[in-house]
């Protein structure tokens, strides 16, 4: 029986590596879009065009657009010379902010009053507007503080107590996007080789007809899921460790937790997924149904998984959803481990979610394939 | 080869390719149901507005300032609000992801004021997600501003009138709401998973199974024999984008202000280089698992990732930028989010479509080429 076992995973392993094409798309696509995406998806805003409208012209119109221009948040400043003008430039995106300065905008500064900048916002950004328009704010404080310095020369006014945020960034102190993409890549890329390796494998027995041969062969039920089960399992773990490799060593990311728990979380992980993957196939009649029904759950479980978007974010009842997610636990393992030496009940609290998936999913491709068997 | 001739075979093929659409369940899950699915997913699920991020506020002392500020914390609609006596007592929820960080209003905070010295307000965030942690630096600032303004207006403090002011004013989406830009957005996505994965794996199980030879050994041409397979898809799609863009603007209430004969242009626009995409990787691979891997690869996840629907493609470094330029989906999100919010503005939507078309008649070109060359 374990001979008859080790046999059929061999098998398996080896149907889906022996074309040579199948074993390329395996490996390469998820490395390149490791490092392709880790440094694309970011919600960092900067390198943002400005239009500048500057009907002032006036010493502190200037020192503020000064000011602007020599952050991280500005790209290019494209100058312009009307409303008009600043109004194309937004509705033609070639600007994400338009600034204004009024005529009596220094005039008004040096007579102690309050000049006011007007500044047009991008909606269609939401994010970087949002963002954008934060930055924009405290420039605008730090010049109104140095104002008020430069005008009182020799003569500073009653100074009023100032409340000073201390801003400190816990495992992150930069505040390094990668840092958060590629943990969170290695979790999302895994689990979709994971979930197409195995909903594939029982929807192309059935497509191809080789199911009925497994129907007479003495194999049972759940012999046939451990022997499908394996190869997903070693090809996701493998290729979770290439990419946990290259974020260790090429992407330079501190890893501060335990290696073993991570291993211990990585394997509950694809345990689940491919749960998930062997149901999905064993209710699928060819492997287009597969292919896409990966596509329809794989797309929700990576949206719902916290990577995007923070899940706290979301409606309570896509919250509660968020839970029966494998990927939203493991990625709460993976960035844990690497940044935050998690500890072990940190782990456990995460670990178990996904043990009960996998114990459900499992268990429920076994009773598919028993229904199909019989 | 009579004209009449030609169009009677595309028709009959045309037939037989919608048939195929029509029979096969996992073809209307993905052109019906998984749009509309998506469609709320990215509406309701994917939201950058910030709201009751979960934070820690610790009060070292009670004293009046300290109490109040907190208060105006616990106020604020950006967070949800636990409280603690020692930040010992935050710091563990914070490593275990329960707390996203932790504003700490130090024990001599009340003294200091009352002196006039500067008073300290530690915030600390979680950078394992740096995009929370941006967000509550920038919105526990807006709090400690605001609660200083009320405080210097209440004759708590001495009042400065701001020298510099700023004055802002949101066009297109005036409340800032990521669901008005996200949803016009994600029709690119739906768009990019029933023209690209759907044609790739049809044709490829067709070449899979020697049907395409079969087809070859007709009269018909490799056009015909492309158009037809193509036409189907291209009217399915159309199909699910007029049914999101009805579902955004009546069900999910985002404004649509560009009219939809511009919607008709730039969907049209969009699909050509999206079946071309399609065509081309099942011509090359021939086989449905290799298929949806490079189509999952060079389709559908740079449509979300590349296309500056979720991430700023001005933020990107800029070699990545440039790789932006070959995704179609990128001059349809550009497009799509000002039809809906910006209204036709023609010089943008004409912009996008030239590379469109280009980058479509490039996949065109291929596919024709790869095709014949497979006969030979």
């Amino acid at each position: 029986m374990r001979q008859r076992l080790i046999a059929q995973i061999v098998k398996e392993l080896l149907l889906v590596l022996r074309d040579p094409r199948s074993r390329m798309v395996l490996i390469g696509p998820p490395l390149a879009q490791l490092f392709i995406f880790a440094f694309a998806a970011t919600l960092e805003v900067k390198s943002v065009a400005v239009a500048v409208l500057d009907e002032d012209a006036g010493s502190w119109s200037q020192e503020l657009v000064h000011r602007v221009a020599a952050t991280d948040l500005v790209r290019e400043l494209v100058p312009v010379s009307s409303g008009a003008a600043l109004r194309a430039a937004i509705e033609e995106r070639r600007a994400l902010l338009g600034l204004r300065l009024p005529q009596d905008f220094s005039r008004l500064i040096e007579a102690g009053g309050t000049g006011t900048a007007q500044v047009i916002v991008d909606g269609r950004s939401a994010n970087a507007g949002q963002i954008a328009l934060g930055y924009l704010e405290t420039i605008v404080a730090g010049l109104g503080h140095d104002v008020v310095l430069e005008l009182h020369r020799g003569n500073p006014p009653r100074p009023g107590a100032a409340v000073t945020v201390q801003l400190r960034h816990w495992f992150n102190p930069n505040l390094e996007y990668i840092w958060f993409t590629v943990p969170s890549l290695v979790g999302i890329l895994s689990m979709f080789s994971a979930l197409l390796v195995t909903a594939l494998s029982i929807a192309r027995e059935r497509e191809l007809g080789t199911f009925d041969q497994l129907r007479v062969s003495p194999a049972g039920a759940t012999e046939i899921i451990v022997a499908k089960s394996v190869p997903a399992l070693i090809i996701g773990t493998a290729l979770g460790t290439v990419m946990l490799m290259a974020g260790i060593w090429i992407f330079r990311i501190p890893f501060t937790g335990s290696l073993a728990l991570l291993y211990g979380g990585l394997l509950l992980f694809m345990l689940s997924a491919v749960g998930v993957g062997l149901v999905l196939s064993s209710v699928s009649r060819t492997q287009q149904q597969a292919i896409l029904g990966t596509f329809a759950l794989g797309v929700p479980l990576v949206l719902l998984s916290g990577f995007a978007t923070p899940v706290e974010n979301m409606p309570t009842a896509l919250q509660w959803a968020a839970e029966l997610n494998p990927l939203k636990h493991f990625l709460v393992i993976v960035q844990g481990s690497f940044l935050k030496d998690l500890p072990a009940t940190a782990v456990a609290a995460s670990a178990w979610p996904m043990a009960a998936i996998a114990a459900v999913t499992l268990s429920a491709a076994v009773v598919a394939v028993r229904v199909r068997l019989d | 080869m009579s004209g009449s001739g030609r169009a009677r075979r595309l028709r009959a093929l045309v037939r037989k390719e919608t048939y195929q659409v029509l029979r096969d369940p996992s073809s209307i899950l993905i052109a019906f149901v998984l749009p509309v699915v998506l469609l709320f997913l990215f509406g309701y699920a994917v939201s950058l507005d910030v709201r009751g991020v979960p934070i820690g506020v610790v009060v070292e002392r009670d004293s009046g300032p300290a109490v109040d500020l907190a208060a105006a914390f616990s106020a604020s609609r950006y967070f949800d609000v636990s409280w603690a006596r020692d930040r010992r007592e935050v710091t563990p929820r914070i490593v275990a992801g329960e707390l996203r960080g932790m504003v700490v209003i130090p024990a001599e905070f009340a003294a200091r004021l009352a002196v006039g010295q500067d008073a300290p307000v530690q915030v600390i965030t979680d950078g394992a997600s740096p995009n929370n942690a941006s967000f509550i630096a920038l919105y526990a600032t807006g709090v400690l501003r605001t609660w200083l303004a009320g405080r210097a207006a209440s004759g708590e403090a001495p009042a400065a009138e701001p020298a510099v002011a700023l004055e802002p004013r949101v066009w297109f989406n005036p409340e800032l709401e990521s669901r008005a830009t996200i949803t016009p957005g994600s029709i690119a996505i739906v768009m990019t998973m029933i023209g690209t994965l759907l044609t790739a794996l049809v044709v490829a199980r067709e070449w899979e199974r020697g049907t395409m030879e079969a087809l070859f050994s007709t009269p018909a041409s490799i056009v015909e024999i492309l158009a037809g397979k193509l036409l189907p898809y291209f009217v399915l799609a159309l199909g699910a984008t007029f049914a999101c863009a009805l579902i955004a603007r009546h069900v999910m209430g985002v404004p649509l202000r560009g009219s939809w004969l511009a919607l008709l242009m730039l969907s049209c626009g969009f699909l050509f280089p999206a079946l071309g995409q399609g065509l081309v990787i099942s011509a090359l691979t021939r086989n449905q698992f290799v298929a949806s891997q490079v189509a999952l690869f060079s389709g559908f996840l740079p449509a979300l990732l590349l296309s500056g629907f979720l991430f700023e493609i001005d933020s990107m470094p800029t070699p990545i930028q440039w790789l932006t330029h070959v995704v179609p989906a990128r001059y349809f999100v550009t497009g799509l989010t000002t039809l809906f919010l910006a209204g036709d503005v023609w010089p943008v939507f004409f912009a996008q479509m030239g590379p469109m078309l280009a980058i479509g008649a490039a996949f065109f070109l291929v596919a024709v080429r790869t095709t014949r060359k497979r006969l030979d």
